[in-house]
């Protein structure tokens, strides 16, 4: 081994991966709540109380912001500042930086849940928050930046992880990808206008919307994946150059994906083409991440009946799998002739958001809070078990749910009478997709049982830890 | 697009694709220097990997994606400028106005090119050109007492018309019910389908400047006393001597004029509601009713069975 091995034990900085963890919960409620009461919503409309701060269309945004930035990205701070120094063996480069990145992202926040509801917004998918806001998101980006790659620069390990290689690419891009798209003239303090105008605009915008979920919620949470997964199981990672192939692929692929969002539009045809072809050639080495992080499980297979905490990482390799299988094929111009703009986009995206991203952070919360607050394990691993089941049965109800109705929503559309005219009028395929989106909200109630089950046991955890801790007890954890 | 821009994508598309493909090559030999199935030399918080090599069904499923992909670039316009072997378009994108749209369609026949959406639309045009054709041929009066073409009528009425005036065509707010045989324009055949093919614009001018509170007030009880409401006689009055500006269009008996599509006050029905606050929001800040124009969309024919279905809706057999 050519590692250095420390004299004395090294002090991490683990108060900003604390805070980050925490704030990861409770907005993992906050957002996957506010997923609920939309989807109520389409059921039954008068849930807006005929208020404007109620309504789907402000609503929405608040959701998918608060999953994607609140949930996902404090989950993606968290562990990546844990890993980063666990896996440098150093402390955080920056403390007071740290802290500015954990305060600086939750102010962002704030800003999100005060100014959407109002219906202060640039409009743009995921990218909805206005000026002031989008310079704060750059200010703390960059710190983000600063803080990572400052800590990657003074490890005391030879090579650097394979988990720190996703983080890395990931907090680079999404930084450069926010400033890109979010390039706007300011008329007034809460409204701006785009300097891009038509197709352009609409390939930027999904340049960034497509990485969203490109780089933040797939790359980053790989990085995640390839510490959590062979740390839980205890097994060494399946295949170093499969690491190597499938990280260099993804990355270069993924940032030419956008334009499959845009096909059939006004968009350059050779710019459709590009898009699908690189998005259908994704599929390789996004599977490539799959089949590391699952074969990572040989010869350990058996602990996945026992440890709930294991199935959570590995269920989420498997929808890893799926979606990104459902992906690349979506990509493709003829199937996506039926399946854009219905239902199915829906099924597709919360089976990478609810079945990826949200069980490969409940799995690494539930490895990472007894770690950080001095404790053993988590106070019930029995609670973990019913959470995962609640969280599984909650996402296969959603995902299936819109399965039918996208398909379904798509064939309704496209049928035509022996005149030409269309068979159904839009709203009769509203009225077929009610069942549906029943099943979609009772699936999501499911989920959010789910997150308060996992509050509690956190919370039970948390203040045990506290306890001993108050006693001058040293928890050894593994 | 400039042969700069067009080869700075064709050398970026294949640039990636080949550099890729050195990417999995290199991959697939052991260039550590570990043996295979060893664990690499370096060790991270416990976490060690092991120098596997790549599955050999992954890999070729990779080979097959590229193949795919060039195969792909070959045959459709995706590398810059050059317009793929199958000459396949989508549609003549790059089109500013109409003229130059059937210039391209003609371009592109001459060239042999396959304009997607061309081809669809005529082969629409093939295939139902004849079944409206023969519709059109006959009188609405015909049409009327034909099951099938009121059926295709009310089909394109719930897909083109049904958005503002309702599945029911009863309308609502400011979307006029075409139903009631109460018609702002007229209901004979031939303005139907003037209305349809041309669209109309109606416009309420905004008396919040010319009049006072208390007149516009007055004004409202006294168009609301015309369909027979009982109002304040005070008010009443002097609403009657500030009509006469209105009268120009809505008729001194306030009975309306089709022939500007002037609304007849003095029935219970009402574009925008008949309430006393409702009218003075009328009175005071006009209204701007709009029916687009469908000859472009639509086209004669299809207009004529739209018509039709409309005229039924408010005449029993």
């Amino acid at each position: 081994m050519s590692q250095t091995i420390p004299q004395q034990p090294i002090e991490y900085n683990m108060k900003v991966v604390r805070q980050f963890t925490v704030m990861t919960i409770i907005w993992g409620i906050v957002g996957m709540s506010l997923g609920v009461i939309i989807a109520a919503q389409l059921v039954w409309p008068e849930l807006n109380f005929d208020t404007p701060w109620f309504t789907y269309s402000r609503l929405r945004p608040l959701h998918t912001n608060a999953v994607i930035f609140a949930f996902g990205t404090s989950a993606l701070f968290a562990t990546s500042y844990y890993v980063a120094q666990k896996t440098c063996k150093t402390r955080l480069f920056s403390d007071k930086l740290a802290a500015f990145t954990f305060w600086g992202w939750q102010a962002v926040i704030v800003g999100a849940i005060i100014t959407l509801p109002m219906g202060i917004t640039t409009t743009k998918e995921y990218a909805e928050l206005e000026w002031p806001i989008d310079i704060l998101i750059a200010i703390v980006w960059i710190a983000y930046v600063i803080v990572f790659f400052g800590t990657l620069a003074k490890r005391k390990t030879s090579h650097i992880y394979v988990a720190n290689w996703f983080y890395g690419g990931f907090i680079v891009t999404i930084a450069a990808l926010h400033i890109g798209n979010s390039l706007a003239v300011p008329v007034s303090f809460t409204k701006s206008y785009s300097i891009y105008a038509g197709a352009v605009d609409a390939m930027m915008q999904w340049w960034w919307g497509h990485n969203a979920v490109g780089f933040l919620l797939t790359a980053g949470f790989l990085g995640m994946m390839y510490y959590f997964v062979p740390k839980q199981a205890e097994r060494p990672v399946y295949s170093y150059r499969l690491s190597v192939v499938h990280f260099w692929a993804l990355i270069s692929l993924y940032i030419w994906a956008g334009s499959h969002h845009l096909h059939y539009t006004a968009l350059p045809d050779w710019t459709q083409s590009v898009g699908m072809v690189m998005s259908v050639i994704l599929f390789v080495p996004s599977w490539g991440g799959m089949i590391n992080g699952i074969m990572t499980l040989s010869g350990a297979w058996h602990k996945l009946r026992t440890d709930p905490i294991l199935r959570f990482l590995i269920v989420s390799l498997s929808f890893y799998g799926m979606s990104t299988f459902e992906g690349p094929m979506m990509a493709i111009k003829s199937v996506n002739a039926l399946s854009h703009y219905t239902d199915w986009t829906i099924g597709h995206v919360h089976s990478g958001a609810l079945g990826w991203v949200a069980m490969i952070t409940i799995g690494s919360m539930y490895y990472l809070v007894p770690r950080l607050f001095n404790q053993k394990a988590i106070h019930s691993i029995r609670l973990v078990n019913v959470h995962f089941w609640l969280h599984t049965i909650g996402v296969v109800f959603y995902i299936v749910s819109m399965w039918i109705s996208g398909v379904m929503q798509g064939l309704m559309w496209r049928a035509t009478n022996p005149d030409g005219t269309l068979t159904y009028s839009f709203v009769e395929g509203v009225q077929a997709s009610y069942p549906f989106w029943t099943g979609r909200f009772i699936g999501g109630l499911f989920i959010v049982t789910g997150m308060f089950l996992m509050a509690y046991n956190c919370y039970k955890t948390i203040r045990a830890g506290q306890r001993e801790t108050a006693a001058g007890n040293v928890v050894q954890t593994a | 697009m400039s042969s700069f821009w067009s080869a700075w994508i064709i050398v970026l598309t294949l640039g990636l694709l080949i550099a890729l493909i050195v990417l999995l090559r290199w991959n697939m030999k052991n260039y550590t220097d570990v043996e295979e199935g060893e664990l690499m030399d370096h060790e991270f918080d416990g976490i060690v990997e092991i120098n596997n090599p790549l599955p050999k069904w992954w890999t070729y499923l990779f080979w097959a994606c590229f193949a795919w992909g060039f195969i792909y670039l070959a045959l459709y316009p995706g590398l810059g400028n050059f317009p793929g072997l199958l000459g396949w378009k989508s549609s003549n994108q790059d089109v500013q106005s109409l003229a130059e749209s059937k210039a391209a369609m003609k371009k592109a026949k001459e060239e042999g090119l396959i304009v997607q959406y061309d081809r669809e639309m005529r082969a629409a045009e093939a295939k139902y050109g004849p079944i409206f054709e023969k519709y059109a041929s006959q009188s609405i009066d015909e049409l009327l007492n034909n099951e099938k073409a009121l059926e295709v009528g009310q089909r394109l009425f719930l897909q083109n018309c049904s958005q503002c005036h309702g599945s029911n065509a009863m309308g609502g707010q400011g979307f006029p019910n075409l139903t009631d045989d109460d018609w702002l324009y007229g209901g004979s055949y031939e303005t139907i389908k003037t209305t349809l093919r041309n669209g109309r614009q109606g416009q309420m001018p905004a008396w919040g400047e010319q009049f006072s509170d208390q007149q516009i007030t007055a004004l409202a009880n006294y168009v609301a006393s015309l369909s027979g409401r009982e109002r304040d006689a005070d008010l009443v009055a002097q609403g009657k001597k500030l009509f006469t500006v209105c009268a120009a269009c809505h008729g001194q008996d306030g009975k309306g004029n089709q022939n500007i599509g002037s609304a007849n006050l003095t029935d219970s029905i009402w574009l925008y509601g008949g309430s006393i606050s409702t009218i003075k929001e009328t009175l005071k800040y006009g209204r701007h009713g709009v029916m687009p124009a469908w000859k472009d969309i639509l086209g004669e024919d299809k207009i004529h069975v739209v018509a039709a279905y409309i005229y039924s809706l408010s005449h029993d057999k």
